[in-house]
Formats: structure tokens, sequence, C-alpha cells
């Protein structure tokens, strides 16, 4: 063997090599990937609690756009409820008017009939006042046949 | 020439296989064969150049990722650079559980470091060795064939003994931190044989120590010579297969194919038996 003092510069060296890779290469290097792991495991957990926040969201959502739905569906039938018995007041009302028209209607033609009908009972009672008296002008005496005359006005 | 190396082909390997020294000899910086007669006071200046430059590529890469490092979405660098420190932090987690803030960057630099010093096996053989003997040639008047560049700093036994030498201190050290001196003591004389009568134990424990002396040296020793004797027999197979012709292309190819298995797996190696061996030495029980 062939053993000299490059030995001790190879030993000289590598306890500075050593000592550099331990002072100023190893612990930068090891502190990053280790922040790094930690940086990496915080957002997969992060990521993990944000899946779990969006499906209770999602959940929400859902049990929120169910009680939406029963809400509009109770308004809409009570908005139905609503309408039909307004409807139907309505008719009702229209209904107790053209019976109250129709009722005063009826009475107005009642009472211009019987006044007509009584005008024309008078004027049939004057024209067959009138024809007798031509007919029988000579001989009847008015004031003889009245009571005669008055009972076939009242025939009429 | 060079005195002493003919243009053959084992001069050839011994050419590729031999590292650029620097040494002094009285007093003034020579090169190369002049300091054969060094001893221990050389330096391996390819060795050393290449090893460090690519220490400080690696750390420079790293460095320059840690500093802008985001917490958002990383570029592509920084993915990658992730990777990797992820890679060697999981491999950490599962085998050393103590807690240490030393372990994780030392195996990180570790695997790298010597990943990307194994990775220059990877460079044909002829190139930069090449290139640098005709710079020597061309602009400091040598002569080629006494340039020397050892380009895989991991085929040189001294790169790799210093990095298991370091791992050795680093397990005795944590063997007192944990367990105390006397743990320390305990654990290498007590062990694997005990007995309950005072008299055979003392008996047994220069036996103890024996045994596990031998076990605690030979960890450093596997490391070294597990990764050197892996690249050397690489490096050495790619100069054989260079020197042979033409018909090193396909040959070429499927040993570096072969080789990228290798150079990955040996970073691997080198770094997980340091993680198993500092974890032993942390762990109180025997």
């Amino acid at each position: 063997m062939n053993l000299n003092a490059t030995l001790l510069g190879e030993l000289i060296a590598f306890t500075v090599f050593v000592l550099f890779c331990m002072k100023f290469v190893w612990p930068p290097l090891m502190n990053a990937i280790e922040a790094r792991q930690q940086k990496i495991a915080d957002g997969l957990a992060a990521s993990d609690r944000a899946e779990k926040d969006l499906a209770l969201a999602q959940d929400k959502a859902k049990d929120q756009l169910k009680d939406a739905k029963a809400q509009a569906a109770e308004i809409i039938e009570q908005a139905r409820k609503r309408e039909a018995k307004m409807i139907e007041e309505a008719a009702q009302k229209a209904n107790a008017e053209r019976d109250t028209i129709l009722a005063q209607t009826k009475a107005e033609i009642e009472a211009e009939r019987n006044r007509l009908r009584e005008d024309l009972r008078k004027q049939v009672a004057a024209l067959a006042v009138a024809g007798a008296e031509r007919i029988l002008q000579r001989s009847i005496d008015e004031a003889a046949h009245s009571d005669i005359l008055e009972k076939l006005v009242q025939e009429l | 020439m060079a005195a002493g190396e003919e243009l053959t082909l084992s001069g050839h390997i011994q050419h590729h296989l031999t590292n650029a020294k620097m040494c002094t000899v009285d007093g003034s910086v020579v090169f190369n064969k002049a300091c054969s007669e060094a001893g221990f006071w050389t330096w391996h200046v390819d060795t050393l150049a290449w090893s460090i430059g690519l220490g400080i590529l690696f750390l420079w890469i790293f460095r320059s990722v840690a500093k802008k490092a985001s917490v958002g979405v990383p570029g592509k660098l920084q993915c990658f650079v992730e990777m990797v420190v992820e890679f060697v932090a999981a491999n950490v987690r599962d085998t050393y559980h103590g807690k240490s803030k030393l372990i994780a960057p030392l195996a990180l630099t570790i695997f790298v470091w010597v990943f990307l010093m194994n990775l220059m096996d990877l460079v044909p053989v002829d190139f930069l060795p090449a290139f640098a003997g005709w710079v020597g040639a061309t602009f400091f008047g040598m002569d080629p064939h006494n340039v020397y560049m050892k380009i895989v700093p991991t085929t040189d036994i001294n790169m790799t003994a210093a990095l298991a030498i370091g791992v050795f201190i680093l397990m005795i050290g944590y063997s007192i931190r944990i367990k105390g001196v006397l743990g320390f003591i305990k654990e290498l004389t007590l062990h694997p044989f005990n007995s309950s009568n005072i008299v055979v134990q003392i008996l047994l424990i220069p036996f103890n120590l024996l045994l596990e002396t031998i076990a605690l040296v030979s960890k450093p020793f596997s490391l070294a010579l597990r990764l050197f004797g892996n690249l050397y027999a690489g490096e050495l197979i790619f100069i054989l297969i260079g020197a042979i012709g033409l018909a090193q292309l396909p040959l070429h190819f499927v040993w570096a194919v072969f080789h990228i298995l290798v150079i990955v797996l040996q970073a691997f190696v080198f770094m997980m038996l340091t993680i198993v061996y500092l974890s032993m030495a942390s762990s109180d029980n025997h």
C-alpha cells in the first residue's frame, strides 16, 4: 500500500465537507422538504374539510329548496281557495242583485199593467157609454139608466 | 522518455495507475519521480485536486439549491436534489434510530461525493491523462510521459482510507459519547464471552479484547478496501480494454454500462455501512 500525506489532506477535506454539509446544506433542504410536506398535508386536510362543507351546503340548499317548494305550493293552494271563494261570493252577490232587480222590474211591470188596465177599462167604459149613448140617445135617459151603465163598466 | 518506463503495454498501464506526486526535497518542491524517496510526506496532487474539486462541485450545487429552496413548487434541480436528500434521509431514518444532527449530512456527503468520484471512472481513460500530458508538454516543457494524471480519486487508497478513518473516528466518538469510556471498554472486554465467575471473566478479557478489537478495526479496513478494490479493478479493466485497439469500442460500452451500476452501488454501500456502523456504535445492546 502506498499511504502518504494525501490521506491527511483528504481527511481534512472530508471533515470540512461534512461540516459544511451539516451547517449549510442539510438544514435548509430538510426544512424546505418538511415545510412542503406540512403544507401538502394541510392542503389535503383543507380540501377534505371543504368537500365536507360542500356536501353540507348542498344538503342545506336541497332542504331549503324543498321548503321553498312546499311554501310555494301552499301559497298557490291558498290563492286558489281564495279565488274560488271570491268567485262564489261574486256569483252570490250577482244572483241576489239579479233577483232584486228582477223582482223590482216585475213589480213595476205589474203596477204599469194594473194602471194600463185601469185606464183601458175606463176608456172602454167611456167608449161603451158613448156608444150606448149614441144608440140610445133619444130613448134612454142617462140618469135613469146610469145604474145599468155602471154595472156594465164594472163588468169590463 | 522517462527512465524505466518503456512504450509497452505494462508501461502504459503503469503510467495510468501512477498518481501525480508532489513533495519537498531539500526545501524545494519537486514532482513525480523525484519524490520516490520522499516517503510519507508525498502528496498525490491529482487525487487531491479531483476529489476536492468534486466535493466543492457537490457542495456548490447543493448549497445553491438549499439557499433558494422554496416551500412551494420546486424547480427541476431542486426536485432532483430533494430526491437525493430524501433518499439518504429515508435510509438514515430506517437504520439509525438515535438522534444525531451529524449522521444524515455525513451520509449525504459520503454518498454524493463518492458517487461523483466514482463517476470519473466513466470518462474515457485516455482523455484527461492525454490532455494533461499535452498541457505539461506544451506549457511547461515536460516530457508527456512524465506527466501523471489519475482522475478517479477513489482508485487511490489514500482517498478511501481517509474516508474510512473519518468514519472510524466517528464510530469511536459515538461509542464513547453514548456509552461512556467505561461502557466502551466494557464492550471491548466483556463480550462476546462472559462469565459470572470473576476469575474466569478475567481470564476471558484478553481474548475478548482481541476479538472485539479485530471486529472494530476490520470495519474501516473493509470500508476502505472495498471501495478502493472495486474502483481500482474497474479502472484497470478500462485501461486494459483501452489498450486492445479498435475492438475496445463495444467492450468499453458493455463495461461502462456495467460500471454505472458498480459506481452507484459502491457509493450506496459505503454510505449504508457508515450508517450501520455508526448505529451499532450508538446502540447500547450488544
